[in-house]
């Protein structure tokens, strides 16, 4: 057996990441709980009422980082795929299908949160306009990546199909972000932009940000339980994964 | 403090609904998730304790 020997160039191999997820996960639903508590405090008790919009603006706490976190996880996604499509590195591929699902639950809540949002503030639950449309579009881009993924039997061609497809969809992202200025929506601008000071209270934005890294957080613990169970499933006849603890209790 | 009372707190000055149901939605996919996900991975284990069984037991017999 020669997995005896130590690669110190494999670290990122299935057979020490497994281990390693199985420490860091419990630590990041710490971190979870502790941003999301801070959040929610701030964003209920200490954020101000919106002088337009009342109670109603509060959807933001969690509509903005929902919203991040679905093209940010995105992103990840694509480098992942693409990573593995380059190198063929095993561990790539399982990364990129483990956040797919939390990427697409991301999206579905930046389109949930933001109908709820809709409608009391502009009179409608769904617009066809830029924003809206082309989050839409990300959200059918998680769903085509885990239907073809799901499609394929052989897990390393569902790895190169599906690489493919999550790379052809990141010209998506950009048009997302720039959606706001490039065409006329009703969506609002940026709430927080790296050129100009935040458009928002200090404690507004406060809330949006410890909620965005809950939301972070959150996104990690889960997409590293997914990778576990996927690392499982795919080095099943590896001899590594019969000598697991996990298996002799 | 913004709230007076627990009901005016729920209330959400009449948009209840619209904070709330975004607020529930999210709680709720984020429970179950991480719970689908957790069984996935104990389900994987069963089948892997089930492969390795077999496996032994074929030794045995030859």
């Amino acid at each position: 057996m020669n997995n005896r020997i130590i690669n110190w160039f494999k670290f990122a191999s299935p057979q020490t990441f497994y281990p390693l997820a199985g420490k860091l996960i419990p630590w990041f639903w710490a971190l979870t709980a502790a941003f999301g508590l801070a959040g929610l405090y701030i964003g209920f008790f200490v954020a101000p009422t919106d002088a337009q919009q009342g109670e109603g603006y509060r959807i933001i706490f969690i509509h903005v980082p929902a919203s991040w976190l679905s093209m940010f996880i995105y992103l990840i996604m694509a480098f992942w795929a693409a990573l593995g499509l380059g190198f063929n590195t095993r561990l790539s591929g399982m990364m990129a299908s483990a956040l797919a699902p939390t990427g697409a639950l991301m999206a579905f809540l930046s389109l949930w949160t933001g109908a709820l949002w809709g409608k009391p503030m502009w009179g409608t639950w769904w617009v066809w306009d830029a924003r809206l449309t082309s989050e839409l579009i990300l959200f059918f881009l998680y769903l085509g990546f885990i239907a073809l993924q799901s499609a394929i039997d052989d897990a390393r061609r569902a790895d190169r199909a599906g690489a493919v497809l999550a790379l052809v969809g990141v010209v998506n992202i950009p048009i997302i972000y720039f959606s706001v200025k490039w065409w006329n929506t009703l969506h609002q601008g940026a709430s927080v932009s790296l050129t100009k000071s935040p458009s928002m209270a200090q404690t507004m934005l406060w809330g949006m940000l410890l909620m965005a890294l809950a939301f972070w957080m959150y996104s990690i613990a889960v997409s590293l339980t997914r990778v576990r169970a996927i690392i499982l499933e795919r080095e099943r006849h590896a001899g590594w994964v019969e000598e697991l603890q996990e298996l002799k209790s | 403090m913004n709230w007076n009372s627990a009901s005016e707190f729920f209330a959400m000055g009449g948009h209840a609904l619209y904070v709330w149901g975004s607020y529930g939605a999210c709680l709720l996919l984020m429970v179950v998730e991480p719970i689908l996900a957790q069984v996935r991975r104990s389900n994987a284990l069963t089948e892997l304790r089930r492969e390795v069984c077999a496996r032994k037991e074929s030794q045995d017999e030859t």
